[in-house]
């Protein structure tokens, strides 16, 4: 019997409507030092599943003085074989070590029988992957005790197979598991560019009330062998233009939402992540409604 | 033509991944309908499975690298990912076979010393994110009494590692790693080690005559006496500074942890 969960309660102790950034070690010690203002902090999970030292030693302080959002990438919910239940048992031990506010994961797969791929591999919308995808979800949720976050892919390929639309196909994921879904808005804009479809019309049909965070980050600008243009989703650099503006279209919809800004290699310094995650904060402020003059209803 | 079911496609999109002579998988589709569209768009896959995976065994072995130049590193590590893929997905032991896969790399034949440094790499990445716990400190051995040092059994600490090699392997780590000028080297020169994490950093000592089998003794449970006697066959084995050396290094768990765990439950 699977628990009983609806979207809603994905969203239930859910991280502040502010932003955050995905923490590096590199830049823990002047976090902490400073005392820096920031909504929250996310970590991958599977950085953090050795036994002690460095990692277990600064996420715990960060622990004490931030919200916490941990964001899978192994648990290649797209695959067709069995969820690894050795990963699902030690994630359970790090949601019960660290209590985070949200854990999510990637509609994708990255393990196969040769081992783990350690990339966010593409899937192809049918019933067939819908039905594999919402029973992996479930019984992750069951297993870990509480509701999680599924984030849209960027992607370089398609599948001719593919019947269903990627929103569609997270929407009624959404509605047969409870799960919420994160918002990945430069995965939106990545994917919309390599294949060929309007990132505006993809976020105006999201199903916003169901997502429990958004994600902005950079990508780098390729073309494939025609010269069509091909994004890659690298999280090396700032958030182009375009994503910020795709941002402001998602928060002007969906009023503030927890926001993180992912920055995985070719790491900035500190001041400059932070003014990434300040540049986010800006836009959220200035669609929160005043605390006083609450609106009337007419 | 049918399409493959998920397990098919995704067993060819696998293969496809990770060996470079293969087509990309059947069925995959472009925006613009273009014949033979998605060679480099699925070499992005491609790149990303090898790049992230390489990057990490760089991460585990920044003296590796640094020895054999990023070039090298790079072929070394793509064939190195292709033949050891990560069998649990998470990457921060990755690459526990390196050292075995060096041993019998035909390009790195003409240095023998790299797997006992790849082995050196391998045992501060363990030590660096081992269990935490207190250690025994040399005070603590002090307040015993004399007589009950020759009897007394030592547990390791959880971070604590030994290597032996024969070659320099603590010197071609440190000059490799920014922490000694690097020198004319005497590659016919054994060096033995003992890497611990006392705090949160890790360290690393080259240990003096008779250390290694001093200690890889008391490791397997001799007693402090035991251990000696062993040790004693090497030629200028000083108990004392060894001792001191491992207690300074943190290299033992305090005597009620280890009382603790001896006592019945």
């Amino acid at each position: 019997m699977p628990l009983s969960l609806r979207s809603e309660a994905a969203l239930a102790d859910r991280l502040p409507h502010r932003a955050g950034v995905g923490l590096k070690l590199d830049h823990v010690s002047e976090i902490l030092a400073d005392k820096a203002d920031m909504g929250f902090f996310e970590v991958h999970p599977e950085n953090y599943m050795g036994a002690g030292g460095p990692p277990h030693h600064y996420l715990t302080a960060i622990r004490e003085r931030y919200p916490l959002s941990l964001h899978g990438v192994g648990l290649s919910i797209g695959a067709a074989g069995p969820l690894d239940k050795a990963h699902l048992k030690r994630l359970r031990e790090l949601l019960d070590r660290y209590q985070p506010q949200s854990f999510s994961e990637h509609l994708a797969w990255s393990t196969h029988d040769t081992g783990f791929l350690n990339d966010l591999l593409p899937l192809p919308y049918t019933q067939e992957t819908l039905s594999l995808v919402a029973a992996h979800v479930s019984e992750v949720q069951e297993r870990l005790g509480r509701a999680m976050l599924i984030e849209n892919p960027s992607t370089y390929v398609a599948f001719s197979s593919s019947d269903m639309d990627e929103v569609d196909f997270l929407a009624e994921l959404a509605a047969r598991t409870g799960c919420g879904l994160l918002l990945d808005v430069n995965n939106v804009y990545v994917s919309a560019t390599n294949h060929g479809y309007s990132p505006e019309a993809y976020l105006d049909r999201f199903p916003l009330h169901l997502v429990g965070e958004v994600h902005l980050a950079g990508h780098a600008v390729d073309a494939d062998e025609a010269g069509a243009p091909l994004l890659i989703d690298t999280h090396d650099r700032a958030v182009t233009d375009a994503v910020w503006t795709l941002y402001e279209r998602v928060i002007a919809r969906a009023g503030p939402l927890p926001t993180l800004v992912e920055w995985d290699s070719e790491l900035p310094d500190w001041p400059v992540l932070a003014a990434e995650a300040k540049r986010a904060e800006t836009i959220l402020n200035a669609r929160r409604e005043p605390c006083h003059g609450r609106r009337v209803a007419s | 033509m049918a399409a493959a079911s998920l397990p098919e496609l995704q067993a060819r999109f696998a293969a496809a991944l990770i060996d470079p002579d293969l087509p990309p998988p059947a069925g995959l589709a472009s925006a613009t309908g273009r014949a033979r569209p998605d060679e480099k768009r699925f070499a992005v896959y491609r790149n990303n499975v090898v790049v992230s995976l390489s990057r990490a065994l760089r991460d585990a072995y920044p003296a590796l690298r640094s020895i054999l130049g990023d070039a090298f590193f790079a072929d070394m590590a793509g064939v190195y990912v292709r033949r050891h893929p990560p069998r649990r997905p998470m990457l921060i032991d990755y690459g526990a076979e390196l050292p075995q896969f060096l041993e019998n790399f035909e390009p790195a034949r003409p240095h023998p010393y790299l797997p006992d440094v790849a082995r050196l790499e391998r045992a501060r990445l363990e030590a660096y994110h081992a269990a935490d716990a207190p250690f025994l400190a040399p005070a603590d051995i002090a307040a015993l009494a004399p007589e009950s040092l020759a009897g007394l059994s030592l547990r390791p600490h959880p971070a604590a590692r030994l290597l032996a090699s024969r070659f320099p392997i603590v010197t071609v780590w440190m000059m490799n790693s920014g922490l000694a000028e690097p020198a004319p080297v005497d590659f016919s020169s054994a060096e033995t080690a003992l890497v611990t994490r006392p705090g949160l950093n890790v360290e690393l000592r080259r240990l003096r005559p008779g250390g290694h089998a001093f200690l890889s003794a008391l490791f397997a449970g001799k007693s402090l006496g035991a251990a000696a006697a062993r040790a004693a066959a090497e030629p200028n084995f000083d108990l004392a500074a060894n001792l001191a050396d491992a207690l300074g290094a943190g290299a033992f768990l305090p005597l009620e942890k280890i009382a603790s765990t001896l006592r019945p439950s």
